[in-house]
């Protein structure tokens, strides 16, 4: 089979004239990279809150955690992100419905996909932050309530402190997922990364270049994020366990 | 609320979108089945002597674990059939979107299933290895018939979950407009205008599916550990 190479189509000017071809794939990698961070940040805040609530005594509290876990994880991120983006608006009061849809389409899109992608993964952070808390030994939190502290305070200076730092690891795979399940967000039209390079393909008639293009990217996001997850697990390693000094 | 519901479309739709469940569950069924012997092999490869071939099962693994799903399907929607025209010869704009979507899942998930495998042969104590050798057994053989039957009995659950996952995951082939439960219940939706009762209800069938057979993995997760 013959292909003609052609590399340095990437730099010709794209068609919105304003930059080159290039220039249309580091903005959707910059969107790539914006959308996941704010994605995980919201992912840690909601998923340390639903996993600890999941380990306090009191059937109501863990059950209602449990629900939120098991309802995040069993329908697929397509519907999840399709049900953010279509169904919320229609069913949100009819002024705000409005409102939303008459704001700029690409803070529709991200917003949607933000959201989606920090509930999608915050059940999944859930269950590391439980099955962390979960691995301490029953003596400790009992040794801080025998101390005198509350159970909030039990969590907050005894049990979170080693928890935290023991999940650090099985986190590492889940913030790289967060990276790759971005990619879903250019079925609702948001121009990322991945929906960047399908629109390459159609403008430049170079669908190889544009695709391995593409896909080094997303591979340079994945070993950006190792490295710098290799460091913040050598930092908050736990004196005396497995992978710890 | 300021929304109608008008779930009237649902039931006429019934027999399309189960024709679209039959594409969901054939890519969900190929993936599995050619994942797990793919990437039984991957595994074994990766934990061989020779480096050659542990580099090259590395290499296949990992790189299909650092880039999206929806990047790896619109290389075998986009790109792969271009190649396919023209080194088979086959008439430009066939129909080989069904095809491409079970390779795509196929290779896709192999890797996944590979490093599964992978831990659950490392799970197996060495020593069962070394008396299996001592027996006089070949490699062929102290795999066959000692390492894979105890390293998949542990690994049952982990197999069923990551099949779990898959089965979500296959409503991706949206981005091919393939008619799956998914996109079928989005272009019935499309037609009738009622995009907010189709969601929700494939949601909810997703949902039931996903959520009885996690109950069926925790069921044989206890089995397994007793």
């Amino acid at each position: 089979m013959s292909y003609a190479w052609h590399w340095e189509v990437l730099l010709q000017p794209a068609a919105s004239g304003d930059t080159t071809y290039l220039g249309w794939m580091l903005a959707g990698f910059e969107t790539t990279v914006a959308l996941s961070l704010a994605a995980w940040l919201m992912a840690l805040l909601l998923g340390g809150m639903v996993g600890v609530l999941r380990t306090v005594p009191g059937r109501l509290w863990s059950g209602l955690a449990a629900a939120y876990v098991e309802l995040f994880r069993n329908v697929p991120l397509l519907v999840q992100l399709f049900s953010w983006y279509f169904v919320l608006p229609e069913l949100l009061p009819p002024a705000w419905g409005d409102a939303y849809k008459q704001t700029n389409p690409f803070l529709q899109q991200f917003f949607a996909a933000c959201v989606c992608l920090g509930f999608f993964t915050s059940a999944r952070v859930a269950e590391q932050v439980r099955s962390g808390i979960d691995s301490l030994p029953r003596g400790q939190k009992n040794a801080g309530l025998a101390l005198g502290f509350t159970l909030a305070q039990t969590y907050r200076y005894v049990m979170l402190p080693m928890a935290l730092r023991l999940i650090v690891p099985p986190l590492t795979s889940e913030f790289l997922n967060v990276f790759k399940n971005s990619a879903v967000a250019s079925t609702i039209g948001l121009l990322e990364l991945a929906a960047q390079g399908r629109q390459l393909v159609d403008y430049t008639a170079q669908p190889f270049e544009s695709f391995i293009a593409v896909t080094l990217l997303y591979m340079l996001i994945n070993v950006f994020v190792m490295a710098g997850m290799r460091w913040v697990e050598r930092k908050t390693r736990v004196p005396g366990y497995i992978g710890g000094k | 609320m300021g929304y109608d519901f008008d779930w009237s479309s649902i039931p006429g739709a019934l027999p399309f979108l189960w024709e679209g469940m039959k594409i969901t569950l054939d890519i969900t069924a190929t993936a599995i089945a050619v994942g797990i012997v793919w990437g039984t092999l991957l595994a074994m490869m990766r934990l061989s002597s020779l480096t050659p071939l542990s580099w090259l099962a590395a290499g296949y693994v990992n790189l299909f674990r650092s880039i999206p799903l929806v990047m790896v399907l619109l290389w075998f929607f986009l790109i792969v059939p271009r190649l396919l025209e023209s080194v088979l010869g086959l008439a430009p704009g066939s129909d080989v979107r069904l095809a491409s979507a079970m390779v795509g899942f196929a290779l896709f998930e192999s890797a996944y299933y590979a490093e599964i495998i992978r831990a659950g042969i490392q799970s197996v104590p060495k020593g069962q290895v070394a008396a299996a050798y001592a027996l006089g057994m070949s490699y062929g053989q102290a795999m066959r018939l000692v390492v894979l039957p105890q390293a998949f009995r542990n690994m049952v659950p982990l197999l069923l979950t990551q099949a779990i996952i898959l089965f979500q995951d296959t409503s991706l082939v949206y981005v091919s407009a393939l008619a799956d439960f998914f996109g079928a219940a989005y272009k019935v939706g499309d037609r009738d205008g009622r995009i907010v009762e189709l969601l929700l209800f494939a949601g909810a069938v997703y949902f039931v599916i996903c959520y009885s057979a996690s109950l069926l993995v925790r069921y044989f997760r206890k089995r397994v550990g007793a």
